[in-house]
């Protein structure tokens, strides 16, 4: 096939433009996000709230308020009910991750099982960049730019919050603050990125990009570019790839996240797998 | 202010009689005690060495001067100053043990070292001329400016502390915590860690250093306090380290252990806790 065929021909789709501007946009946030994720050894947390997040889309949409209110809610209430837990019972934390998450998953599920409403759980679970709506759109734009803003704004307070949080309390930084402030942009990232892939890969949108960056780099400045680059990249092709095999838009865009990091692994200089056999 | 001429120098190091001074403190986790009123005081310019088994409240005790736990008794000024304002003006800094540290973190020497001054710059940390020289003045100081650009794990052992000494000094603390410093340390470092001690000491910083090895106090601590959930003994090292001292401290002939209930003994008898692990 002609490639300029290729590239061109799902252009001509409104629907291709929207869905792959969006995803892109959410995919590089999400993938600026996933290097603190992966620094601070949160991919675990951001799969919990991910999950935790569903009952206040479904509630929020069932009450016609912005779904990002109630994934806020529901997010950040999740990782407060996950800390209360652990703090009072000698329960491990993963446990608690697991149980805490699974519960408010649980509740989404049954919830829009009973309320009438125009969601579609396919949708949420896997999805549906293709026919994202004008409000969808509208809303995940904002919500990108929001958590951007807070991610450059508060950039060095959070890496060195990731890297040595004793040190930042010492010398006087809000770590409680920014505690919840990562928190509360994994919320919003999540209910971003669960527009282009859905609930249940939302977390390799929070956790790829930067495990394949953090093999390809010792500098964090190069990590988020090489992190936002693979997650555009990823989605872009995964968007392509999808209209051409007539497959699962989100399975496409994970698989080729996954297929990079996959040649990271292998061929990074000094961190990959070759590199370290050579040794 | 005019910038003083020396920006590693912290305004509060001109000479005065004491640093830190606690009073009978206590403090407790969930209705267990940690401390028991621990009273000390360390003179400006003095290393103090804080020597307890694991457990024996040393790390609770650093906690408790970095304003990290409320005490539920007691109060700690440092620089005559009470701890909230002496911790705002970055008196107090904690160098921390080296195994809590992320080695593969994607940061660099001269980024860490930049890190001691995020205390006093603007919420958005863009460092000034001044934090930059600080950073140039103390990683010249410990002789790792050439390594600036490396990648923190690239470093040697010696080469790590004396990065972390580094964020220290570019800090302007006149109170130095150090945990644990010679954990896993060969004998060359050890020799330039205790010069460098000896320069700070200099300068009029004091230096708290935990260890529940006692080889290393001895030959440079000019003070020593021996702790187990309160002050045993506190003075002279030459005064305090006693074998009837440190028996009580790391718990000795049964005797002893009937007439100070709570104190657990760590080591088996027989053993020499004075003398440094093998």
């Amino acid at each position: 096939m002609d490639p300029l065929f290729w590239l061109l021909e799902p252009l001509r789709h409104d629907f291709m433009v929207r869905a792959l501007l969006v995803s892109a946009l959410v995919a590089g946030i999400c993938g600026l996000l996933s290097c603190f994720m992966t620094l601070k050894g949160w991919a675990l947390m951001g799969d919990a709230v991910s999950h935790a997040v569903m009952p206040g889309v479904v509630i929020a949409y069932a009450l016609n308020l912005p779904f990002a209110l109630g994934a806020f809610i529901f997010g950040v209430g999740s990782v407060a009910v996950i800390g209360y837990i652990k703090q009072m019972t000698r329960i491990k934390e993963d446990t608690v991750i697991g149980l805490v998450f699974t519960g408010f998953f649980a509740l989404g599920l049954t919830l829009i099982s009973k309320v009438r409403s125009t969601i579609d759980l396919t949708h949420i679970l896997f999805g549906n960049v293709l026919g994202i709506s004008g409000e969808d759109i509208r809303q995940t734009v904002l919500i990108s730019v929001l958590v951007l803003v807070l991610l450059l704004l508060f950039r060095r307070d959070l890496i060195l919050f990731c890297f040595d949080p004793t040190h930042a309390r010492s010398i006087g930084v809000n770590t409680g603050f920014l505690h919840y402030l990562l928190l509360s942009v994994l919320s919003l990232a999540a209910v971003a990125g669960l527009q282009t892939v859905g609930i249940i890969l939302v977390v390799a949108m929070l956790v790829t990009p930067g495990a394949t960056a953090y093999l390809l780099t010792d500098r964090f400045d190069r990590m988020t570019w090489i992190a936002i680059g693979s997650a555009v990249l990823s989605s872009v092709l995964g968007i392509y790839w999808s209209y051409w095999m007539d497959a699962s838009t989100a399975g496409c865009i994970v698989l080729v996240q996954t297929g990079l990091f996959v040649l990271s692994f292998l061929f990074a200089p000094r961190h990959g797998l070759l590199a370290q056999q050579r040794r | 202010m005019d910038n003083p001429p020396d920006l590693i120098a912290h305004p509060d190091l001109a000479p005065r009689a004491e640093r830190i001074r606690v009073s009978h403190l206590c403090v407790s986790y969930h209705g267990a005690v940690a401390l028991h009123e621990v009273s000390l005081r360390v003179n400006a310019g003095s290393i103090c060495g804080l020597v307890g088994t694991n457990g024996a409240g040393k790390s609770t005790l650093f906690k408790a001067l970095m304003g990290f736990v409320r005490p539920s008794q007691g109060d700690i000024s440092i620089n005559g100053l009470p701890l909230r304002q002496a911790l705002r003006r970055q008196a107090v800094a904690y160098v921390p043990q080296m195994e809590s540290v992320d080695w593969n973190f994607p940061i660099h020497v001269a980024n860490v070292v930049m890190m001691g001054r995020y205390g006093g710059m603007n919420l958005l940390r863009i460092p000034s001329r001044d934090d930059h020289r600080a950073v140039r003045e103390s990683l010249e100081r410990v002789e790792l400016w050439p390594l600036r650009h490396r990648q923190i794990g690239e470093l040697s052992g010696g080469q790590r502390k004396r990065a972390f000494l580094a964020r220290a000094l570019a800090q302007g603390s006149s109170v130095l915590l150090l945990d644990e410093p010679f954990a896993g340390v060969d004998i060359r470092t050890e020799r330039l860690m205790i010069e460098l001690f000896q320069q700070f000491r200099a300068e009029g910083r004091s230096l708290l250093i935990s260890t529940h090895d006692l080889s290393h106090i001895t030959g440079f601590c000019d003070e020593v306090v021996l702790i187990n959930k309160t002050v045993l003994a506190y003075g002279d090292t030459s005064e305090v380290f006693t074998e009837e001292n440190l028996a009580r401290t790391f718990g000795g002939s049964p005797a002893q252990l009937l007439t100070s209930p709570g104190l657990e003994p760590r080591l088996e008898p027989g053993r020499q806790p004075w003398r440094s692990e093998p």
